[in-house]
């Protein structure tokens, strides 16, 4: 897991971490090595420094990515599963502080459909950390529990603890991430359940109550480590039993900070306090502070801190009471700990993911949500810039009661009393003056995962950069994984300060998901591998399995590509399949293909419209060639469609377009249509289809069927008929998609195998050769039959393709692509069209997709004329074909063009794309 | 990601069950021969993509696999409602005119 940031990964027994950042170690960390030296590294330092050369570049970037300290992604599959769950409820509560847990308490009290989410692994919020505040006459951590045991009482509250809300999307959709089991000690995992959970939740009402983080001031040096925030530091002491320093300076601009400084005195810290206001904090709580035998210094900022690999004093000096300046050097403190709270950030995120925009508090110095939220998202708590206890809850109380109002839920009794502190307002102030110039003091971060300093967001500025997006990106400010958490607000002050302008006015930048880094895991969920995208097999499957079939994935079928022979690799295999389906019987699974019952009165009159060619002569017991066309006239899809009765068609389609021309008609139908009396049904799955192909395929047949009269003159070429083959029940009909006597055996797909095995003994005495899709393409090609989206790509109208005789333009009703055939452009002259070509040398196999030149002159830019669409060795002819489509290449026929690819340019002759059996004498034997 | 209401199935369900099947009520020329070239490019490719209300269609593909209408506002992502194609038509005419 590269990146997790250390103070939320929860410990557990046999936990191995390692540091990211550093390069080449930590304690010879060469971008601190920089950061000493000063301005070596100003904000767009890669861009200026490694532009050129160009080439260069990966070798600068393999150590600008070292030394910048991106984890390592694992190249390992990743072992463990995740899941997703849905939820679809009345409110989500985001947030497990006492607001958030208040809200959740009113809402399933009212019977509300209720989930509560908080990141944490207890609920609680700040009252896990802060001790003091009484609720209702109870100790916070008192009232949380009685809150939750509440809730675990309401069959209609579900409340997730270890479970990140990261992303809110538009009506109310919340994408949420909840840790099961990255906290357990290796041995107590569960391999077989999922490590996370990735919760889709869906509510009527979301309240956000994802509260307020503490932010630091910025000052001198402020990235020793021994530096943190106040609040982290009586985290550690109030949650975890540890003091994080002997002696420790806390620097404040807000009375919040004197409740870490007073309870780390109270533990026997040695505590000093500073704070930015000449006045401090409410006179009751310098009192608590000095009772403690504290230390306070008012009108104190730290200049810089001592120390290098960790703290060990500060310098300080007196700050002027209104403009942010020194106006006197102040003392010189020996501490191994320094302490900052900047005030409070509200955590505005969510808010912000779909459109919301935070407000400007100057009061409460945050950005923060408005009280009446937005549309169906109520906003409670810290978010709201309600700091104190007090007022969050009655805010949270009034906010909710509305919210249940709205949904028809009355009484909600009455708010948590909580007793009312004075509070002395905060200072404006988030870079503490060192009465030097910025720059030229001692370097003060802003951002620490991205080491941007105030000074670099003054450059920024001083280079012309003035929205607070462009600074982000120029200084790299709010990056990462922590995306500005700590240090936007911060970061946007400093802007302001140097652009001249309120903070309200520079604004924010933007908030996007994710709230924090998730897992791709999480997010894949269940699918991955073979549940990624679901894989189809035909009924054939196992006796492909048997006879060692390679397979090829086609619009999600697992479609046999060829059955080589011991020792045969593909292209022996399909030489030896096509001679033996050319000159004796091969066999294919054509089960794949796409197949539509088109059934109704007026169904023949659907299939005029729907096809370019005519179908209003077509009797039952016929087939034909179809050709479907866009609006815009160009080939979307083909295939052979029979006519089983005078009011209903076996239609079918291409294997990858079954899905696609499927619901094309159904759209056609029912908007433009619907008058029409005409109904579709998806078959695909319903038939197995055994293609029985080649001279000795007639044979085949008349062993496994007595009923059906096989005579060249009684059953033609593109004719159907109804039978009993093997003793089943069949649709058989006499196409061919290799130019070959063929037929295709359609029985019910549970018969599949069985037919297919059937086929192979009646065969066996003609040597039958089963094949797969590899062979199917080159028997094609060398017929000059197409495959639509191989040969055409949305841009070959029929006429493109010599396929006119496709075209019905004197049907009746104008078919769907008609009009458009009668445009200008497409019908006129400079159009790509199909063409086969011979590589001069036989030996040669043209690459496919490679473009065609006329001439051998291939300066840059070439005046392209084309490219190859398939090409092969044909075994049959001894020598290599290919179709290609060309500028004007219908009236090409003779010309040599040159082909070109790897570097090479392959001289080849423009032919007809029929290259077997052109009169079709073998289709028609 | 939407939640559609399904006018035959009487359903909210998720975007996933549906898909978008472009705007609604454009006409088919009634003889295409008879229309010039632009006209009968504006009915191809000319869409309106407005920033505002926007009636298309969508179909219920994993459900009952009508075409049905929806009036949804291009900015906002609201749904002001899903009709039949015949019902929407109505609404559709009435604003227009």
């Amino acid at each position: 897991m590269p990146d997790l940031k250390a103070t939320q990964v929860e410990l557990y027994q046999g936990l191995l971490a390692g540091s990211t950042t550093g390069y080449p170690s930590l304690d010879f960390d060469l971008k601190g090595l920089l950061g000493k030296f000063g301005r070596f590294m100003p904000p767009g330092f890669y861009y200026k420094t490694f532009m050129e050369p160009v080439k260069a570049w990966p070798i600068y970037e393999k150590y600008i990515r070292k030394a910048a300290g991106y984890g390592r992604a694992p190249t390992e599959a990743d072992p463990e599963s995740y899941d997703h769950l849905h939820h679809h409820i009345d409110v989500l509560v985001v947030g497990g502080g006492a607001a958030g847990l208040w809200a959740a308490t009113l809402a399933g009290r009212a019977g509300l459909k209720t989930l509560l989410v908080d990141e944490q692994a207890e609920m609680g919020g700040w009252l896990l950390t802060e001790r003091r505040s009484r609720i209702d006459g109870l100790s916070g951590m008192d009232w949380v529990n009685q809150r939750l045991a509440e809730l675990a009482s309401l069959p209609n509250v579900t409340v997730l603890p270890r479970t990140t809300a990261f992303a809110l999307h538009d009506l109310n959709l919340v994408q949420a991430v909840e840790l099961l089991q990255d906290h357990l000690p290796l041995t107590e995992r569960n391999a077989a359940l999922p490590r996370q959970r990735l919760h889709k939740i869906r509510a009527h009402q979301v309240i956000l109550a994802s509260g307020a983080i503490e932010r630091p001031l910025v000052f001198g040096y402020n990235d020793v480590p021994g530096v943190m925030t106040a609040a982290a530091g009586h985290s550690y002491l109030n949650r975890y039993g540890v003091a994080v320093g002997r002696e420790v300076l806390v620097q404040t601009q807000n009375d919040a900070a004197y409740e870490a400084a007073l309870d780390l005195a109270l533990s026997g810290v040695k505590v000093t306090l500073a704070d930015a206001r000449q006045g401090g904090a409410a006179a009751w709580r310098q009192q608590a502070l000095k009772n403690a035998g504290a230390e306070l210094l008012l009108g104190h900022g730290i200049a810089k801190v001592l120390g290098d690999k960790s703290v060990s004093g500060a310098q300080l000096v007196k700050l002027d009471g209104r403009s942010n300046q020194v106006v006197g050097s102040g003392p010189r403190l020996s501490v191994d700990t320094v302490l900052s709270s900047g005030g409070l950030t509200s955590t505005v995120h969510l808010f912000c993911h779909n459109g919301g925009r935070p407000v400007w508090n100057q009061q409460q110095l945050s950005f923060v949500c408005p009280d009446e939220g937005r549309e169906n998202i109520a906003c409670v708590g810290a978010i709201t810039g309600r700091w104190e206890l007090s007022d969050a809850l009655s805010q949270t109380h009034a906010a909710v009661a509305a919210l249940l109002l709205g949904h028809g839920r009355g009484s909600t009794g009455k708010a948590p009393a909580v007793a009312s502190e004075e509070v002395a307002a905060p200072r404006a102030i988030f870079r503490l003056p060192d009465g030097k110039p910025e720059g030229h003091g001692a370097k003060a971060f802003v951002d620490y995962q991205n080491d941007v300093a105030a000074a670099d967001i003054h450059t920024a500025v001083r280079e012309n950069y003035r929205s607070i997006e462009h600074v982000k990106r120029y200084t790299a400010l709010g990056f990462g994984t922590d995306q500005g958490k700590l240090s936007n607000i911060n970061g946007f002050a400093i802007a302001a300060e140097a652009l001249g302008k309120p903070i309200a006015e520079v604004g924010t930048t933007t908030y996007r998901p994710s709230y924090t880094p998730v897992t791709f895991g999480a997010l894949a969920g269940p699918h991955v591998g073979e549940t990624f995208d679901p894989r189809r097999y035909t009924a054939m499957q196992a006796s492909h399995d048997a006879r060692k079939a390679e397979y090829e994935v086609v619009g999600q079928w697992m479609r046999p590509w060829y059955f080589p022979k011991p020792g045969e690799d593909l292209h022996a295999a399909v030489n030896r399949e096509c001679l033996a389906t050319r000159n004796s019987v091969g066999v294919m699974d054509a089960s794949t293909l796409g197949k539509i019952d088109v059934k109704g009165p007026d169904a023949r009159e659907f299939l005029n419209r729907i096809y370019s060619n005519a179908w209003s002569k077509l009797d039952p017991g016929k087939c034909r060639y179809g050709l479907m066309l866009d609006e815009n006239g160009m080939v979307m899809d083909d295939g052979v469609t029979a006519c089983l009765a005078d009011d209903h068609f076996h239609m079918t389609t291409t294997t990858g377009g079954a899905a696609r021309v499927y619901s094309w008609l159904e759209r056609w139908h029912q908007t433009e249509w619907p008058e029409l009396k005409v109904r579709f049904t998806t078959t695909t799955d319903h038939w197995a289809t055994v293609a029985v192909v080649g001279p000795n395929s007639r044979k085949v047949l008349q062993k496994l069927c007595t009923d059906i009269d096989f005579d060249k003159d009684a059953f033609k070429f593109m004719d159907g008929r109804s039978g009993t083959v093997a003793g089943l029940p069949a649709r058989v009909f006499r196409i061919s998609f290799s130019g070959e006597l063929a037929y295709e055996i359609n029985v019910d797909a549970n018969y599949g195998r069985y037919m297919w095995e059937e086929v192979m003994k009646a065969g066996a005495e003609f040597d039958i050769t089963p094949y797969g899709t590899e062979t199917m393409h080159v028997l094609r090609a060398e017929k000059g039959f197409i495959i639509v989206g191989q040969d055409t790509d949305g841009s070959m109208s029929p006429n493109d393709l010599a396929m006119s005789w496709a075209v019905g333009m004197k049907k009746p009703f104008s078919f769907l692509g008609k009009r458009s055939l009668l445009r200008s452009h497409t019908a006129g002259e400079g159009r790509k069209q199909l063409v086969g070509l011979l590589p001069l040398d036989p030996k040669v196999v043209l690459a496919e997709g490679a473009q065609i030149l006329s001439n051998t002159d291939d300066t840059v830019p070439a005046a392209m004329q084309g490219h190859v669409t398939s090409s092969y060795h044909s075994a049959f002819l001894g020598r290599s074909i290919a179709m290609a489509v060309l500028k004007d290449g219908s009236k090409r026929e003779g010309d040599t063009v040159f082909v070109w690819a790897h570097g090479k340019s392959v001289p080849a002759q423009v032919v007809s794309s029929v290259f077997v059996d052109k009169e079709g004498v073998r289709q028609h034997a | 990601m939407l939640v559609i209401t399904c006018p035959y199935c009487q359903e909210a369900r998720e975007e996933e069950e549906f898909s978008y099947a472009g705007e609604a009520y454009i006409a088919r020329p009634a003889v295409p021969e008879e229309v010039d070239d632009a006209t009968w490019g504006d009915y191809v490719f000319h869409r309106k993509n407005p920033r505002g209300w926007h009636w298309e269609q969508w179909q219920h593909v994993a459900g009952c696999r009508k075409v049905f209408a929806v009036k949804r506002h291009t900015v906002s992502y609201e749904i002001a409602g899903s009709w039949t194609l015949a019902d929407g038509k109505a609404l559709y005419l009435e604003e227009q005119a």
